[in-house]
C-alpha cells in the first residue's frame, strides 16, 4: 500500500468523505441543511465520477459525470430547497431516536456492510473494489436516515442520498451502469421527486403536517375521535 | 542510548516544563485578541505560579493525606507523559517504559487523583466537578484510544516515537483515516483540556464549571502544582497531535545533533499555530450544556471509529 498513484488515493479520499457525509445526515436535523449535504454528497459523486473518467479513459463516465452535476448537484437540490420554502418546513421534529444512539447503530451498520461486501470486492476486478464496502454502507445509512425520520422532507432526501449511494457503488463495481439504464435511472428520480413534491402539498392539505406518522391509521377517522372512542372503552 | 538520545530527552522535559505556562498564555492571549478584549501579558501563567509558590498552603481541617498527595503525583504523571512523547526527536530513553496505550493510562491516573481529591474535602462544587470531569474522562478515552490505534495500524507500532518516525519518514500520501482521526483528536483535546465546548477555562460560575470546580479547595504551591499540571497537560496534548498528524520537522533516528535544535523552532512555530488555532475554535463555537458533552464526544468517537474502518477498509 505504500504506492497507491496519487488519483485513487484522491478516489478513496472522495469515498471516506462520501461516507462521512453520510454520517452527517444522520446527524442534521435541520432540513435545509440535509438539502445541503445532499448537495454536497452530489458534488462528491461528480469529482468520483470525473477522476475515475479520467483514470480509466471510460467516456460515457464523463456523460454520467455531466448528468450528476445538472441533476443531484443543481437541480434537486435547487427543486428540494424551493419546496421547503413554499412548504415551510425548515426543522425535522426530534428523531426516534436519539442522535448519539443513531450514530452508534450506524457505526455497526458500517461494520456489517463492509462485512457484506468483503466477498464481492474480492471479486471485482476494478481499481476502486475497495470502495464498494463504502457504497452498500451509504445505501444502509441512508436507509437509516429514513427509518429514523418522520418528516415526508427528509425521508425524500435519505431515498435521494440512498440513490447516490447505489451509483457510487455501481462505479466502484463495474466502472458505471449502462448509459441507457443511467438515463432511466436519472430521469426516474427527477419525475419522483417531482410527483412527491405534488404529494406533499397534497399530505399537507389532509393533515396539516408533513408528519408521516398520520398516513399509519388505515380508517378516515380523525386520529383525535379514535382517541375518544378508546377513552369511552375505558 | 547514545548521549545523543540523552540530550533529546533532557531537552524535550525542559522545553515542556518552561513552554507548557508560555503555551497556555499565548492561547489566552489570542482569545482575548479575537474577542477585541486587550491582552494579558503572555507571561501572566508563569508570574501566576511564582505568586503561589511564595504563599503559604492552607489546608481543610479534614483533608486526608491523599489531598497534599494529589498535586505531586498529578504533576509527576503529566511529566512522565511529557517524557515518552516525542516532539522534537524520536530517539527517546524513555519511550521503553509506556508505549501510547500506556501514555492514556497515565493521564487515566491523573484524572483519578484530581478527583478523589476533589471529594475527598466532601464540599459539593468538588463532587460536582469530579463527578463531571469522570463523565467527560470514560467518554473521551475510548475515542483517544481510537485515535491512537488507526496511527498505530499504519505504522504498525503502538510506541508513540516509533510512529512518529514511521509517518515523518514516509512519503507523502493521503489518508483519510488520518484525517478523521484528527478531527476525533481535536475533540477530544477540547474536551480533555476544559476547553470552551465542554468546559470554559477562564469561568468562575459554578454551575457550568468542571476543572475550575475541583481545584476550589487548593492553594499556594498545591494550586501552583495543579496549574501547572493543566498547562503541561495542554502542551502534552498539543505534541501529542503533533506526532501524529504533523510530525514534520522532528528529528528522527538517524539525524544528527544539527537537525535536533533544527526542530526546535519548528516546535515553537507549530505551537504558535495550533494556539491561535485553539484560541479560534474556542471564539467561535459557544459552551454546550453539560447533557449535550456525551453527544459531543459521541461524534469525537465515531470520528475515530469511522477513520479506523476506512484504515481497514481503503487501506487509506
Amino acid at each position: 500500500m505504500q504506492n497507491i498513484p496519487f488519483d485513487l488515493q484522491l478516489l478513496n479520499l472522495c469515498a471516506a468523505l462520501f461516507l462521512l457525509l453520510s454520517f452527517a445526515m444522520l446527524a442534521q436535523r435541520r432540513v435545509v441543511s440535509l438539502v445541503g449535504l445532499l448537495a454536497m454528497q452530489g458534488t462528491l459523486l461528480l469529482i468520483a465520477t470525473v477522476l475515475l473518467a479520467w483514470r480509466t479513459g471510460e467516456n460515457h463516465l464523463f456523460i454520467s459525470a455531466a448528468l450528476t452535476l445538472g441533476l443531484k448537484v443543481l437541480l434537486l437540490p435547487w427543486i428540494l430547497y424551493r419546496l421547503i420554502r413554499r412548504l415551510n418546513v425548515y426543522w425535522d421534529t426530534e428523531p426516534l431516536l436519539n442522535i448519539p444512539g443513531t450514530m452508534l447503530i450506524g457505526v455497526l451498520v458500517v461494520v456489517f456492510s463492509f462485512g457484506l461486501a468483503q466477498p464481492i470486492s474480492a471479486l471485482a476486478s476494478t481499481a476502486t473494489r475497495s470502495s464498494i464496502g463504502i457504497a452498500v454502507a451509504v445505501v444502509l445509512l441512508s436507509f437509516l436516515t429514513m427509518i429514523t425520520r418522520r418528516k415526508a422532507m427528509s425521508q425524500v432526501i435519505g431515498f435521494l442520498s440512498m440513490e447516490n449511494g447505489l451509483f457510487f457503488g455501481a462505479m466502484s463495481a463495474t466502472y458505471g451502469m449502462p448509459m441507457i439504464v443511467e438515463f432511466g435511472v436519472a430521469l426516474d428520480i427527477l419525475v419522483a421527486v417531482l410527483v412527491l413534491g405534488i404529494f406533499f402539498f397534497q399530505i399537507r392539505e389532509q393533515f396539516d403536517s408533513l408528519d408521516l406518522h398520520h398516513l399509519e391509521s388505515l380508517k378516515e377517522t380523525a386520529p383525535d375521535t379514535g382517541r375518544k372512542l378508546s377513552g369511552e372503552e375505558k | 542510548m547514545t548521549p545523543l538520545s540523552i540530550l533529546t530527552q533532557a531537552l524535550e522535559l525542559i522545553a515542556a516544563l518552561a513552554a507548557a505556562p508560555l503555551f497556555l498564555g499565548w492561547v489566552n492571549q489570542c482569545r482575548a485578541w479575537l474577542q477585541n478584549r486587550s491582552a494579558p501579558s503572555i507571561l501572566l501563567p508563569y508570574r501566576n505560579i511564582r505568586k503561589l509558590f511564595h504563599k503559604d498552603a492552607v489546608v481543610a481541617t479534614n483533608a486526608s493525606p491523599l489531598f497534599r498527595l494529589a498535586p505531586y503525583v498529578v504533576f509527576g504523571a503529566m511529566v512522565a507523559a511529557a517524557s515518552i512523547i516525542p516532539s522534537m526527536g524520536t530517539g527517546l530513553p524513555f519511550t521503553r517504559a509506556a508505549d501510547a496505550i500506556a501514555l492514556v493510562g497515565i493521564f487515566a491516573t491523573a484524572r483519578v487523583f484530581l478527583s478523589l481529591a476533589a471529594m475527598d474535602i466532601g464540599t459539593a462544587f468538588g463532587t460536582l466537578g469530579a463527578r463531571r470531569e469522570m463523565m467527560v474522562g470514560f467518554l473521551a478515552e475510548p475515542a483517544l484510544l481510537m485515535v491512537i490505534f488507526v496511527a498505530s495500524l499504519i505504522s504498525a507500532t503502538t510506541s508513540l516515537p516509533a510512529v512518529t518516525e514511521n509517518l515523518a519518514t514516509r512519503d507523502l500520501t493521503i489518508f483519510p483515516s488520518l484525517a478523521f482521526t484528527a478531527v476525533a483528536f481535536t475533540m477530544v483535546l477540547l474536551a480533555e483540556n476544559a476547553r470552551i465546548p465542554i468546559d470554559n477555562p477562564a469561568t468562575h460560575l459554578e454551575l457550568t464549571m468542571i476543572h475550575e470546580a475541583m481545584l476550589l479547595e487548593y492553594s499556594a504551591r498545591h494550586l501552583a502544582l495543579m496549574e501547572w499540571a493543566a498547562a503541561l497537560k495542554l502542551f502534552n496534548y498539543a505534541t501529542i497531535g503533533f506526532a501524529l498528524f504533523v510530525p514534520w520537522g522532528v528529528a528522527t533516528g538517524m539525524s544528527g545533533p544539527g537537525t535536533l535544535f533544527a526542530s526546535i523552532p519548528i516546535l515553537g512555530i507549530k505551537l504558535i499555530v495550533a494556539g491561535f488555532g485553539l484560541a479560534l475554535i474556542e471564539t467561535a463555537s459557544a459552551k454546550l450544556r453539560v447533557f449535550r458533552a456525551p453527544e459531543f464526544l459521541a461524534v469525537a468517537f465515531l470520528f475515530g471509529v469511522l477513520g479506523l474502518l476506512v484504515r481497514l477498509l481503503l487501506g487509506a
